[in-house]
């Protein structure tokens, strides 16, 4: 009965639970640094499992719009000058305006076609960016993009203390957690779920599918925009592989790790998967394959992920 | 088959002259207009021909059942006219407008809901979430920022459809864990969750037990007092009570169609039928 209670006074309060967590993580972690890309990452992944845990979608392009948001923030910081309170802005939506014509030509396809035009189209955005040298550094990524200190209402924030870095980070993280929670439970957030679960019926109750599918894509481009974008700001550069198809392999392993359709499980499968990757990296260069021995494991023996696992088990005690 | 030598590459726009000269002309206004008809109606899938040149109308307020042994067509009928898929030549028309070819979900918007064949519901969902969301359609679609528990109407809304199908001792179950007979009964208040003025049911006792069935006539016979209501059913004997209208479907086209004591007597239908009592 406690157990119970709790369990839905979490589940009722998930942004305020998520965010308490995410204050104190830093200090769970071996250093900062490994901090701040969990934080990346699981808004990341968080934007991707809106399509993919939420919607039934399964994408595997989305390092598009992580690249294009950095991208986007780091062209005009470093070409024009922009603040980075615009130039986040900048990343989301020129990120989302890439969601719309991605998400407006993939969604005419289903299940594993939809997961080929997403990768098809992903791949020609990576080209794209990688031959534009002049705007984006090409082979050398984006470089230059400084963001030192920020001045709030006459405060000086020092970003180059990883510790600042975090928490002004998490600012824009749990904004997205307050957003991403609100669509959920709106009338909108059922919807989808109606999609993930049958989409003959929900067209059928009067929904239009393809319209509906495409909001739902562009809002996890945008997501994944400001993830990107604020990993421009984290790195000080672009790296070019942030649009390569690793990058989208990354988005569907966290999510599927953490739990997919789990509000908490994407930040629980980046920091699963980023933790292997630091670990292993000192015992072996090829830490990528125990990262995907790890993967298969969960994918064969817990479907559910980690969090979704973890769910699953209090509920049923 | 293919009686009037139709080809199947002929675009419906171009169809034999009776639906062009229907869709041409301006609707007629009679006193009583049917809710739907179908004018016309071919569909064909390849070489095959499921229905061959149907022209049937329905009557607001009443109960028909489209009856006819296996393969007469019934279930391409259902599918054209609850917009499932759109004919390959003639016109569909509803409360006099054309609706030919529109989309599955503009179909549920006008007021024609349906119940699938095979047992269609949103499984890792409850039940009430199931009507409640099927309700919501008249409400809001693309709402992002209000959360849908202050909907309340729409959640008291499900409830009542609840009880009225007998499931309100399941409402917080997932759909999925449901007995087949009740996703069958949720499915129905699911549809009429959309407030439909035609509700189509696609053989809606379908696998289910006597005494189910008889509950399932019932309802669909109280539910036929307030709205029109159109009835797929294979079984010839079941709807001969209950429904005021028949049309018998035979190799894709309609052999009879009448009150139940026309059809009865009908000595086309008798041969069909031949060997089973009606």
């Amino acid at each position: 009965m406690l157990r119970n209670s709790v369990l839905n006074g979490i589940s009722r309060h998930r942004v305020a639970a998520v965010t308490g967590f995410l204050l104190v993580f830093p200090w769970l972690m071996p250093y900062e640094a490994l901090a701040v890309n969990v934080l990346i990452f699981g808004l990341y992944a968080m934007g991707f499992n809106l399509l993919f845990g939420y919607t039934g979608m399964l994408s595997f392009g989305h390092a598009a719009f992580l690249g294009v948001g950095s991208y986007g923030t780091g062209i005009v910081m470093v070409h024009y000058g922009w603040p980075w309170y615009l130039a986040i802005p900048a990343g989301v939506i020129l990120a989302s305006l890439f969601g719309v014509v991605i998400g407006w030509m993939a969604i005419r396809t289903r299940g594993i076609y939809f997961s080929m035009v997403t990768l098809a189209l992903a791949q020609c955005v990576y080209f794209i960016f990688y031959k534009a040298e002049s705007l984006t550094g090409g082979e050398n990524g984006l470089r230059g993009i400084k963001l030192e200190t920020i001045d709030f209402l006459g405060l000086q924030i020092d970003l180059l203390n990883p510790t600042n870095k975090y928490y002004f980070l998490l600012i824009f993280v749990v904004m997205t957690l307050w957003f991403v929670s609100r669509v959920l439970s709106s009338p909108f957030g059922a919807v989808i779920e109606t999609i993930r679960e049958n989409e003959k019926r929900s067209a059928a109750c009067g929904y239009d599918v393809a319209r509906t599918k495409l909001v739902a894509f562009v809002l996890s481009a945008a997501i994944c925009g400001l993830a990107g974008s604020l990993r421009a700001l984290h790195l000080s550069v672009v790296p070019v592989d942030s649009l390569h198809y690793l990058t989208s392999g990354q988005a569907v392993m966290m999510a599927l790790l953490g739990g997919m359709g789990t509000f908490f499980g994407p930040f629980v499968g980046a920091a699963a998967f980023l933790l292997i990757e630091d670990v292993v990296t000192n015992i072996t260069k090829y830490w990528q394959f125990v990262a995907g021995a790890v993967f298969m494991t969960f994918v064969l023996f817990f479907p559910r992920g980690i969090w979704g696992s973890i769910l699953h088990w209090l509920r049923q005690r | 088959m293919n009686s009037n030598g139709l080809s199947t590459s002929v675009p419906a726009s171009t169809g034999p002259g009776g639906a062009i000269a229907e869709s041409a002309g301006s609707p007629v206004q009679k006193a009583a207009q049917p809710i739907l008809a179908t004018e016309n109606v071919t569909m064909q899938f390849g070489p095959f021909v499921a229905l061959n040149n149907v022209s049937a109308s329905f009557e607001s307020n009443k109960l028909t059942a489209i009856i006819g042994p296996n393969g007469a067509g019934k279930s391409t009928f259902f599918n054209l006219v609850s917009g499932a898929f759109a004919p390959t030549l003639g016109r569909i028309r509803f409360q006099g407008r054309d609706i030919t070819g529109m989309a599955q979900h503009e179909f549920a918007r006008m007021g024609i809901a349906k119940s699938f064949q095979i047992t269609n519901v949103f499984k890792l969902l409850s039940a009430h979430e199931n009507v409640r969301v099927a309700a919501q359609m008249r409400r809001t679609r693309f709402e992002l920022l209000r959360p849908r528990a202050d909907l309340k109407d729409l959640i008291d809304q499900a409830d009542a459809l609840l009880h009225r199908v007998g499931l309100t001792g399941l409402r917080d179950k997932r759909a999925g864990d449901l007995a087949h007979g009740q996703q069958r009964c949720l499915e129905i208040a699911m549809a009429l969750a959309c407030e439909p003025q035609l509700l189509l049911l696609d053989e809606p006792t379908a696998g289910m037990s006597p005494e189910e069935t008889l509950a399932m006539m019932d309802l669909i016979t109280s539910l036929a007092e307030e709205r029109t209501v159109i009835l797929v059913e294979h079984k010839m004997k079941l709807v001969m009570g209950i429904c005021q209208r028949l049309v018998v479907l035979h190799h894709g086209e309609v052999l009879a169609e009448g009150t139940p004591d026309d059809i009865r007597t009908n000595d086309e239908v008798k041969r069909v039928y031949l060997g089973q009592s009606i």
